[in-house]
């Protein structure tokens, strides 16, 4: 297909001056399609989270470029790119409704439209109940939850989460899981997702990237070939066990040399 | 009954029953009339003098003193704690100065302040600024402290200006703090005015306390007294009902 | 990291801390300039400038007058500051431990706390009469209030697993309290200590400058009313260094407790 990448990196290198002096990531080369779900995992340490501070252009590349829609960043987050960061990041003075609509304040939109858009968007993610509760009410899911929420309601174009699921138990995860694949469907975004669970890179995502220890590269690319309309219940698919199970292998040489033994 | 109204109920019944024991002891004799007066007596004073209107001087003198001395104090402090948030370099020096700022008697330089500027209102309002700022220079850089990364970093993500960015996400996220140190700064600046009326000065409620004094008139002097203490109470009760307000939405109660 | 990586690191740490010793150095000529120019523009009417001051310091530090005042400040003190702290302590403890009592007194302790005690002064002078006892109270009024609240939040915030594990190995309550409560809380007890010693400090000084003819508050309000400014501008000198001093190592002390091994 030649059809240009939504997202695209190009040798792409961070080092960090400290001290101490860290190169941290890269170099990467990455090209990602419109509407695709990818999925990065490495071991901790190995730049994750770096890669997604230079993809949203919340940080800039030592050297190399980064692409969105065809134009280059330079160290600002473009319109169109909505991020769910690990920590909690809802805003424990706003309500819930609030919070979502948070990101519409600098919007042009109507008073009307907002509040369409903020009440689609909460009732999207199971909160409609929760509505005018404060965040320090809610459990740590639903503060995810607000925080899915609060970008949905921008309708980017490319979702970013880094280990979004982090803190949430595997049952939460799981529903998360599928949660996020209904987002991803309805709103045809490009989506990129950070996550140590190698369970949920092979479930959710089309692809999913490998990265090794730091410095942060590719090592492998792995295609999953799922259809489109599917959850968590993939699971039971024969094909999810062999992907997991490359994908550990792979990953598990990169573990080791993170946790200073050698393979 | 909930634990904390039980409480509250105690407290009031503590604190009643230990004004009717005063009472008691004043009326009996077991109190010397000439050293302490009964309550009932002070509160007619009190109700006496501001009824007569004669301590309306005072009053506006002290209020507008501990007012312009609170103000000056969180206008400079949170001035001066901003700029020293972002200059960690300065923070740093100036750390141990705010460290053991308050170890010292900031009252020992009202003498001087008086030889320096008089005995008017300014070294009075110089004094209540020189107690109350340092408290909020200490609670803006701790309120700024407590803006989490995550909240600048998705401040940046909505790409809001610097001026929303302070206005939406720090401004509310260190309020908790900073309110703390608007609650010490009035504290401390009506302390401030009312011990330096007290000792030395022409005016205001401090003055006239002492006054009535070192005129043997105990009638007028716990009258004042009383009227001082309910004003403290009460200025530092409603900020502290309206820091409790805004602290139970943010914690999980 | 590599041992370049390292070499680098601490070279990077020297040099801050040469930046950070230049710059107190600044800072301190800063305010001795400030000083100078405040004493010399008031021609020397409010306050002496620094070196006048140390030179009239000097010689006052030999005069048997300064130590007399010196130490009726000391005794006061001693006194309201073992007061204090012993009060407070024992208020502390018992506040902490029994709940109920504690949620009840906090509020008006912390009420008090907010108030001008100065304004109770002359209820003291009535009780006490003019002298050592009134000097003393003062400096307890101001001290005691502060070291009880540090106290009762030092109990009340202890994790309950000691208390627990105080029971399970049934330990009488004056041992829980020693050999439990009292170390665990000892930090924050030395905090409470630190900040009531500067109160009581301030009560004692308050109580000279206003109802004594002995002790450096006294010796302060004198200086002035004898437009004796470098005698003035020599006591704030004395007062200021002495309580920083102290503040500064009851600081290490408390530092030192909190890292001991438990």
């Amino acid at each position: 297909m030649n059809e240009p990448s939504h997202v695209a990196l190009n040798e792409v290198v961070r080092h960090y001056d400290g001290p101490p002096a860290v190169h941290a990531l890269g170099p990467i080369d990455l090209a990602i399609p419109r509407g695709e779900f990818f999925s990065i995992v490495g071991p901790s340490g190995c730049g994750k989270s770096t890669l997604l501070d230079v993809l949203s252009g919340l940080s800039r590349p030592t050297s190399g470029s980064v692409q969105f829609e065809g134009r280059e960043l330079h160290g600002e987050v473009p319109d169109g790119i909505g991020v769910v960061f690990q920590e909690d990041a809802s805003l424990p003075w706003l309500t819930v409704r609030q919070n979502v609509g948070f990101g519409l304040r600098t919007s042009h939109l109507s008073e009307k439209e907002v509040a369409e858009r903020v009440d689609h968007a909460v009732s999207f993610m199971g909160l409609a109940q929760f509505a005018d509760h404060y965040p320090a009410q809610l459990s740590g899911g639903m503060r995810q939850r607000v925080c899915i929420a609060r970008t949905l309601v921008l309708q980017p174009r490319l979702i970013l989460l880094d280990e979004p699921f982090g803190a949430l138990d595997q049952q939460t995860r799981l529903l998360m899981g599928d949660e996020l694949l209904r987002l991803w469907r309805e709103t045809g975004a490009t989506v990129l997702l950070i996550t140590h669970a190698l369970d949920e890179a092979a479930m959710l995502s089309d692809r999913v990237g490998v990265m090794s220890a730091r410095p942060g590269r590719f090592i492998d690319m792995v295609e999953t070939g799922w259809p489109r309309e599917r959850d968590s219940r993939i699971v039971s698919d024969p094909n999810f066990g062999t992907l997991t199970a490359r994908l550990w292998t792979s990953l598990r040489e990169e573990s080791l040399k993170t946790m200073g033994r050698a393979a | 009954m909930t634990r904390r109204r039980a409480a509250l109920f105690v407290r009031i019944a503590v604190l009643a029953g230990s004004v009717l024991l005063l009472e008691i002891c004043c009326r009996t004799g077991i109190i010397d009339p000439l050293t302490i007066i009964p309550p009932s007596d002070m509160v007619a004073s009190m109700i006496d003098r501001i009824g007569s209107g004669e301590l309306n001087d005072s009053i506006a003198s002290t209020f507008s003193t501990i007012v312009l001395a609170f103000v000056l104090a969180i206008g400079l402090g949170t001035l001066a704690g901003a700029l020293l948030h972002r200059s960690s370099r300065l923070r740093d020096v100036v750390d141990p100065l705010l460290a053991s700022y308050y170890s010292v008697p900031t009252f020992i330089f009202y003498p001087l302040l008086v030889a320096l500027l008089g005995l008017g209102k300014a070294p009075l309002v110089v004094l209540g600024v020189l107690s109350a700022a340092p408290a909020v220079i200490i609670s803006t850089l701790s309120g700024l402290d407590s803006v989490s990364p995550v909240l600048l970093k998705l401040a940046r993500v909505h790409r809001l200006s610097p001026a929303r960015t302070l206005r939406w996400i720090v401004l509310p996220a260190a309020l908790p703090r900073l309110f703390s140190g608007f609650k010490l700064a009035l504290s401390y600046a009506l302390i401030g005015v009312i011990a330096g009326e007290f000792i030395l000065s022409g005016t205001g409620l401090g003055y006239a306390i002492s006054f009535a004094y070192q005129s043997f008139d105990n009638r007028a002097m716990y009258g004042l007294m009383l009227f001082v203490l309910l004003i403290a109470v009460f200025a530092n009760g409603i900020l502290y009902v309206w820091e409790g307000r805004l602290a139970r939405r943010r914690s999980s109660g | 990291m590599s041992d370049l990586a390292l070499e680098d690191a601490l070279s990077k740490r020297k040099s801050r801390g040469r930046i950070r010793a230049f710059d107190a150095v600044v800072l301190t000529l800063l305010i001795l300039a400030i000083w100078q120019a405040v004493g010399s523009w008031t021609r020397g009417i409010a306050v002496s400038p620094p070196l006048q001051t140390l030179a009239y310091l000097f010689d006052l530090l030999r005069t048997s007058m300064f130590w007399d005042h010196a130490s009726a400040t000391l005794a006061a003190f001693l006194l309201a500051f073992a007061l204090s702290a012993l009060i407070g302590l024992a208020l502390g403890l018992i506040f902490g431990v029994r709940r109920f009592a504690g949620e009840v007194a906090e509020p008006i302790l912390a009420g008090f706390y907010t108030i001008p005690k100065v304004t109770l002064y002359p209820v003291v002078l009535l009780i006490f009469g003019l002298g050592i006892s009134a000097k003393v109270a003062f400096g307890v009024m101001h001290g005691l209030v502060p070291m009880t609240l540090f106290t009762l939040g030092a109990v009340r915030n202890l994790p309950p697993v000691l208390v627990r594990t105080a029971r399970v190995l049934r330990l009488s309550p004056g041992r829980t309290m020693l050999w439990v409560l009292v170390p665990a809380c000892l930090p924050d007890i030395v905090n409470g200590l630190r900040i009531s010693f500067s109160l009581t400090l301030l009560g004692v000084l308050i109580g000279e400058m206003f109802s004594s003819q002995r002790g450096l508050g006294f010796l302060l309000v004198s200086g002035m009313a004898q437009h004796n400014v470098p005698l003035s501008t020599a006591v704030v000198t004395v007062i200021v260094a002495v309580a920083i001093a102290a503040n500064a190592l009851m600081l290490r002390v408390g530092g030192r407790t909190t890292r001991r091994p438990n």
